[in-house]
């Protein structure tokens, strides 16, 4: 292939996140990292399961958690996991305006789950004085949920690095793989959060 | 355009209708994903069923909106993904066996 094809959107090939040997390392590597990510929260959802009954006191999952927002949270999260497919979808479809479109508002949608889980956490410690240090249970839930909150946060750093970074870039086979590489991430973001309203706030009420 | 396309890599009308199918399954995919949140939730909220039957139906829930999110937006299902395949079975089973350690430790 030459520089000309690389360089020129309109002679792209079809996959151009896997037609690189550099674009196929990324894909394995992420993968790899995901299979690692994958040990991580385990060991945080079972000292979470283990320990959450351990109050020391403090107020129960049952009294603390609200319903509402976690399915809002759950719907934002899930939908913004649609915007970057819609956004890969116009990667293999080679049109570079209407991806970053769809990045866009897959970001606003992350810092929106983001703001709700600020919002949660400071209602936990202002309403209930339910804080990291109340009782194991507050240690792991904010361990597990912040750990994820954290992943939520660096996509959404990875996001706008890569989008300002390439923004006048167009789309290339350089930089097609780094698209690829953050919508599989973020994708794994929301496969975590769905054990995590799943075993601590839906089991949490169910007690 | 012309002098592109007699190259067999191209974008043609093909795969860009391949592309517009894909995208439709997903969309599919991702309706069922928002029913299986929307029953695991009202479950929960409504209360009706018994706490054991109810934490097994979540679970099959989340595994089942879980499979749509692997196989289908990280197209797992398509053909050069043993090695995805590999990472996360191992990556569940030593969670599996991460929680269970860890739950049996301090429950018995």
């Amino acid at each position: 292939m030459s520089q000309d094809q690389i360089l020129n959107p309109k002679s792209l090939p079809n996959s151009p996140e896997k037609a690189t040997l550099e674009g196929k390392n990324k894909f394995l590597g992420l993968w790899f990292f995901l299979g690692g990510e994958t040990v991580l929260f385990a060991s945080l959802f079972g000292s979470f399961v283990a320990l959450r009954n351990s109050t020391a006191g403090g107020p129960s999952s049952e009294e603390l958690f609200g319903l509402e927002l976690v399915f809002l949270m759950t719907v934002m999260l899930l939908t913004s996991s649609l915007t970057s497919v819609y956004a890969m979808y116009h990667m293999k479809n080679h049109d570079f305006k209407k991806m970053q479109l769809w990045l866009g508002i897959t970001g606003l949608l992350g810092i929106g789950f983001l703001g709700l889980e600020i919002y949660e956490f400071t209602h936990y410690i202002t309403e209930y004085g339910f804080t990291f240090r109340s009782s194991a249970f507050g240690s792991a839930f904010y361990s597990l949920v912040g750990f994820h909150g954290g992943h939520v946060t660096f996509g959404i750093v990875w996001l706008i690095a890569i989008m300002v970074r390439n923004a006048r870039r167009g789309l290339n086979l350089y930089n097609a793989p780094k698209f690829n590489t953050f919508s599989l991430y973020w994708h794994y973001i929301d496969v975590v959060w769905v054990f995590v309203f799943t075993v601590v706030y839906l089991m949490g009420k169910v007690g | 355009m012309t002098e592109n396309t007699n190259t067999n890599n191209q974008l043609t009308d093909f795969h860009r209708q391949k592309n517009k199918e894909e995208m439709k399954r997903n969309v599919i995919s991702f309706a069922m994903m928002i029913v299986s949140t929307i029953i695991a939730f009202a479950v929960v909220a409504s209360g009706v069923m018994d706490r054991v039957f109810a934490i097994f139906l979540l679970f099959i829930l989340a595994v089942a909106q879980v499979a749509f999110q692997f196989f289908y937006f990280m197209h797992m299902k398509e053909k050069g993904h043993a090695m995805p395949a590999v990472m996360i079975v191992a990556g569940t089973w030593a969670a599996f066996l991460t929680t269970f350690g860890l739950i049996a430790a301090v429950w018995w």
